[in-house]
């Protein structure tokens, strides 16, 4: 049983924006690469070039497809890692301390050295965003790029977390929740940012915007000053317009 | 709980190397970190997006963030190869380089010294295509294309004919100030990463953009609406849309008549063989019909003002009316009335005339200004320019249909009726375009034994006497049939059709197939059974009907299998390369871009980069531009040529740092000049002077700065061809009327398919078939997270993209008795493929799709012979045939464009029905090919020498 912070002084996580998102996994791709020569053991991969290649991956898109009754059927990407809650159950889960949520900053990470692999942790997030690395058997888990986030040996502007700075649609975001000033707390505000699954309690830090509604094919137009046709149709059209060229 | 001990500043790399990606055809800037390993070895720690770089801005899609798998690849080709087995099967015994070239060198200096024309050197997915074309000039076989002819020449054939520039690699939207946007088709991995940054930019201003794609993923997932169009049917849901503006009157007529030819006169003479020519002066303008002074006048003449109305009679009695009238008579047409196309493309009518007003209110009720002076061609001044922000993007699929060149050209018409290139908010052109077809090369055959061809192969012909026949004039100069009766503008090639025409040895036999970056036998080809066939067959003297193959590749693809010769190239990390503006360069619309590749490491393999292997080889032939005079290799490797080959004095394959190192566009070799690319991050960036940043096909600055960068030696005159009169041209040879005359096998489809003025027509083989039999339409999407081929052998793209389910709308699936997991038999006129089943309703009710080129051939790429991507995956170009069903004429036509050649994939009609239980395996299987790369290892842990 490990406990967590009574409260953080920050609260770092992520904006992710589904009105942008068009699914292409450069975020997940990019995070790969990036995390599996950096914190904690690689991202493994078994039977990479095989029949059932598994491997572990801190951040993936599920792609859903909606259909409601009155409007056309349409498909929505959906980014998923860690969401930095503030319950945190993984953490309070853990039988050996490896589970823990950073009283600075709010993220929740893996000691690895202290994990055991029993899986409990991935058992209790509700929001499957752990997974048990298939060839080191430890858990593997979005740590915000914590090594990229205050390193002093790449430029200022990079110190953000890899599937960020890679985003093409710049649908991902990365700031401080606790600072109601900063870019993803005013972003969340506007847009209508949304918890992941709120009834589970575990109040989530990473926020969802919600698509934007679409057209339907069977909307009148909203033209507010209809179009003056000339008499005569195009060709009266034309004359007059000749006149003025 | 407190904090532990850990490093939040660990050392990252030892070194950033800056060069050019190609995990797709995007090439975005990328910094590629490297890091030595346990032993001292440097390796790549980490890939990112170049933030200095024109093209992507520092992001970097998942391919690119895949790169390191694919250099690490166990499908890396060795070692050259020399087959011991049969063609295939994929057994090989390694060569030594210079027994390899020796090889080649044998086999090709004697078709040069007899018979150039039976090298037939196709190119594929090649970056290089202004060197290789120029090696094949060099050798003097007119057989030479890359991959646009299966790809999206329809596109730039269209565009270029249309308006003298292309979407892509040739123009953009202007992101930062358009107030509409449509985008049509599969787009995803063209211009992928600059889309992207483009559409967040639109959803940050809250404007409006359409998807027109019968499948609602990718960018139709956020598309503010979606129009799910049935397939080959977006050229009538155009000519709908411009129905509705004119009848609304909601074009730019002062536009029109300043920059296009709609008031040019065309003759109208029914029985003349001018009719539907423009009427000319003697030396060859076009009249107009000048308001100011009521008389004709050259189009070019100073100081009128040409009509767009009525109809005249000329001093010698002709009778003439302006383009626009024609062109306005045609598409006022109640034909084109939505209510009237409505059922056929799968679009209500309120849809279509909600969107032609949203259109009409951008353009013409969001003006656009900026404050910049600048001056037009005809010395006229502005203070101002204004523009139309609607804007549009289509790459492959409008483009990959039979009538995908009308469509392409019905798509630029709209764009000029609205004033909307190359002005704020529209169309944006990106150097060294604006290129209309004067300013392009034409088509050049013939061949002649050891002499080089006249000019390049492929380019534009404004005129049925420059098609590349024989004496004839009907039989086909080049083995793909390009620029001949059955393509006469295919200024891409043909390069689906060259494996299919030399196995049937039709217009004539070849001896040598040299081929590069094309896996022809899977999933580049049509009828890929039939093609794998092809390769295979023999004569009765048991040599291969295709006698020689010679193939260049990277990995142990499905084509290398079939080589007699493989020269293996380096991964993209490994070599140099010029992304150069003498062919597909990375310019954005504000400035002038080229950019390199070059080795961030040294390969460790006995491999070459294929341009180096192409500069020796091209020496041992004695290829005039590629040896010394005293017969040794001019070129060392193809660094050296792209420092050192001028294509004309002063200008070469890199504009940057030329001469003295200072100067740009034009200037002497510069020995340093890859060093000056290297240390500015891989790239040449020059920014397009303010006052030439719009109206580039009419803008004197641009024009001026355009000869001062060498990309053309003076100005050149680009009036938007709305009515193409050389397809008026072709339509007379077929009427009887002009020499050549067509042949009597051709003359109804050139007459019917010819239309001078943006045209739609049913696609093809949707008219051949019964529609009864095949009612549905099948076509593949790409996946933003892989490219072609190339991705399966990437452990990690291959965990993102492993399977290809057949997308099946709810609709059939309810029909057929389907549900998500069945396997089904997918039938066409030419196959029948078994295939996994998932349902889904976000998709044309109509059309099923798949992902494109994900399933594998087994034993190919270093796979398991097991992997899902040869079980479970399946390829839909079993179904697709490269001829058209018989007609009953006796001949067997090709299913392309019949204007450029384009491949028709999809105008493919299918049917579906539910497989019996049994073996969860898509069919077609095919035998195991051996694999060439290396061994396979179970379990990746990348990254581990770096951490615990």
């Amino acid at each position: 049983m490990t406990t967590l912070p009574a409260s953080t002084n920050k609260k770092l996580g992520l904006v992710i924006d589904l009105d942008v998102c068009v699914g292409c996994h450069a975020c997940v791709v990019n995070c790969k690469e990036w995390n599996t020569g950096g914190y904690g053991a690689p991202l493994g991969d078994s039977d990479a070039y095989g029949s059932n290649p598994v491997g572990a991956w801190l951040n993936r898109i599920h792609t859903f497809e909606v259909t409601p009754d009155d409007v056309p059927a349409s498909i929505v990407h959906f980014p998923k890692s860690c969401l930095h809650c503030e319950d945190a159950p993984c953490v309070t889960v853990c039988p050996t301390g490896a589970s823990y949520k950073r009283t600075d900053d709010g993220i929740v990470l893996v000691e690895e050295d202290k994990c055991i692999g029993c899986g409990l942790c991935a058992w209790s997030c509700p929001y499957g965003a752990r997974e048990m690395d298939p060839v080191e058997q430890v858990m593997k888990k979005c740590t915000l790029c914590v090594d990229r986030i205050y390193n002093e040996n790449i430029p200022e502007i990079d110190r953000t977390p890899a599937c960020v700075r890679t985003c093409p649609a710049n649908a991902r975001h990365f700031g401080d929740f606790a600072d109601p000033n900063s870019d993803v707390s005013i972003m969340t505000r506007e847009r209508g940012g949304m918890d992941l699954m709120p009834e589970m309690g575990t109040k989530p830090v990473n926020q969802y915007l919600p698509p934007r509604p679409k057209t339907r094919p069977e909307a009148a137009p909203q033209i507010t000053t209809p179009e003056p046709k000339a008499e005569g149709g195009l060709l009266g059209w034309v004359d007059k317009m000749l006149e003025a060229i | 709980m407190s904090e532990r001990n850990l490093d939040t500043s660990p050392h990252v790399s030892d070194e950033i190397r800056k060069t050019t990606c190609y995990m797709c055809a995007c090439r975005c800037g990328i910094n590629v970190h490297i890091r030595k390993d346990e032993n001292g070895k440097e390796k790549v720690r980490y890939i990112e997006g170049n933030r200095d770089h024109p093209i992507n801005k520092g992001v970097l899609c998942a391919k690119g963030s895949a790169g390191i798998m694919q250099h690490y690849s166990p499908a890396r080709l060795k070692k050259p190869l020399k087959r011991v087995g049969e063609r295939g099967e994929g057994k090989f015994q390694e060569i030594e380089w210079d027994e390899a070239l020796d090889i080649a060198t044998d086999w090709l200096s004697d078709v040069r010294k007899t018979d150039p024309k039976k090298l037939a050197f196709f190119t594929g997915r090649d970056q290089s295509q202004s060197f290789t074309g120029w090696w094949a000039q060099q050798f003097g076989t007119p057989n030479f294309a890359a991959h646009g002819g299966f790809c999206s020449v329809n596109m730039a054939a269209g565009g270029i004919y249309t308006f003298g520039g292309a979407f892509w690699e040739f123009g953009a939207p202007d992101w930062d100030n358009t107030e509409f946007f449509m985008i049509f088709g599969v787009a995803e991995d063209h211009d992928s990463n600059p889309i992207k940054i483009g559409l967040s930019k639109l959803k940050k201003r809250g404007k409006k953009i359409v998807g027109v794609n019968p499948v609602r993923t990718g960018y139709n997932a956020i598309a503010d609406e979606w129009v799910g169009i049935t397939p080959g049917t977006d050229g009538l849901f155009i000519l709908s849309l411009v129905h509705e503006l004119l009848k609304a009157g909601t074009i730019d007529l002062d536009y029109l008549i300043r920059y296009t030819n709609v008031p040019w006169l065309v003759i109208d003479n029914p029985d003349g063989k001018d009719h539907g020519l423009f009427a000319r002066d003697k030396d060859g303008n076009a009249l107009v019909f000048d308001r100011t002074s009521n008389s004709i006048k050259a189009y070019n003449a100073k100081g009128i003002k040409p009509h767009v109305k009525g109809s005249f009679t000329l001093d010698d009695d002709t009778k003439v009316c302006p383009a626009f009238e024609l062109l306005t008579g045609k598409y006022l047409s109640n034909d084109y009335a939505p209510e009237n196309i409505s059922e056929k493309t799968g679009v209500s009518a309120n849809q279509i005339k909600r969107l032609a007003q949203e259109i009409a209110e951008a353009a013409f009720k969001s003006e656009v200004v900026i404050d910049q002076p600048w001056t037009d061609m005809k010395g006229e001044k502005h203070d101002k320019m204004v523009g139309r922000p609607v804007s549009f993007h289509a790459m492959r699929g409008i483009s990959a249909h039979s009538n995908g060149f009308q469509t392409c050209r019905a798509l630029h018409m709209l764009q000029i009726l609205l004033g909307s290139i190359d002005c704020p908010g529209g169309f944006r052109f990106k150097p060294p375009y604006p290129r209309p077809i004067q300013a392009q090369p034409k088509p050049h055959g013939d061949g002649k034994p050891n002499e080089p061809l006249a000019g390049p192969h492929l380019g534009f012909l404004s005129d049925p006497s420059h098609l590349l026949l024989q004496e004839d004039n009907l039989t086909p100069q080049r083995i793909d049939r390009a620029y001949s009766w059955d393509a006469p503008m295919s200024s891409h090639g043909l390069m689906h059709m060259v494996i299919s025409n030399a196995h049937a040895q039709n217009p004539y036999p070849i001896d040598v197939l040299f081929m590069y970056m094309a896996n022809m036998s899977w999933n580049s080809s049509m009828n890929t059974a039939g093609v794998m066939k092809m390769l295979t067959d023999k004569k009765e003297n048991g040599d291969y009907v295709i006698p020689k193959l010679i193939y260049s590749d990277a990995y142990s693809s499905e084509m290398v299998a079939f080589a007699d010769l493989v020269l293996p190239d380096t991964t993209y990390l490994e070599r140099h390369d010029a992304i150069s503006l003498l062919d597909r360069p990375i310019s954005e619309p504000e400035a002038m871009c080229d950019a390199i590749r070059w080795p961030v490491f040294e390969p460790d393999r006995d491999v070459k980069g294929f341009q180096s292997a192409l500069l020796d080889l091209g020496a041992r032939l004695g290829l005039p531009a590629m040896v010394n005079d005293d017969g040794s290799q001019k070129y060392q490797d193809y660094a050296d040529y792209i420092v050192n080959h001028q294509r004309k004095p002063g200008v070469g394959p890199l504009s940057g740092w030329r001469g003295n190192g200072e100067q740009t566009g034009r200037g002497e070799p510069n020995a340093d000049q890859i060093n000056k690319y290297i240390e500015n991050g891989g790239f040449s960036e020059t920014h397009v002077p303010k006052e030439a940043l719009y109206f580039k096909h009419a803008n004197k600055a641009w024009q001026d700065f355009a000869v001062e960068m060498g990309l053309q030696d003076g100005h050149v005159e680009n009036v938007f061809q709305l009515y193409l009169e050389p397809l008026r041209k072709f339509q007379l040879c077929a009427e009887g009327k002009a020499e050549p005359v067509a042949p009597d096998t051709h003359k109804e489809r050139i007459l019917n398919c010819f239309d001078p003025l943006p045209d739609w027509y049913e696609p093809f083989e949707g008219t051949g078939i019964d529609e009864e039999k095949y009612p549905y339409h099948a076509l593949t999407q790409r996946p933003a997270a892989m490219y072609h081929s190339w991705g399966s052998q990437n452990a990690w793209l291959r965990q993102i993209h492993g399977t290809n389910p057949m997308y099946v709308p709810g609709e059939i699936c309810d029909k057929a008795g389907l549900k998500d997991g069945d396997w089904a038999y997918v039938s066409s006129h030419h196959g029948k493929i078994k295939v996994p089943v998932k349902r889904m309703d976000a998709v044309n009710s109509k059309t099923m799709w798949t992902w494109n080129a994900i399933g594998k051939r087994k034993g190919a790429w270093a796979l398991d012979e097991d992997a899902p991507e040869a079980t479970k995956g399946f390829l839909l170009n079993h179904l697709i045939h490269e001829l058209l069903p018989p007609k009953g004429d006796g001949l067997r036509w090709s299913n392309s464009d019949p204007i450029t050649g384009q491949a028709a994939w999809f105008d493919l009609r299918v049917n579906i029905e539910k497989a019996e239980a049994g073996a969860e395996v898509s069919e077609p299987q095919f035998p195991a090919q051996q694999n060439a790369g290396f061994k396979t290892t179970d379990t990746v842990t990348f990254g581990k020498e770096w951490t615990k």
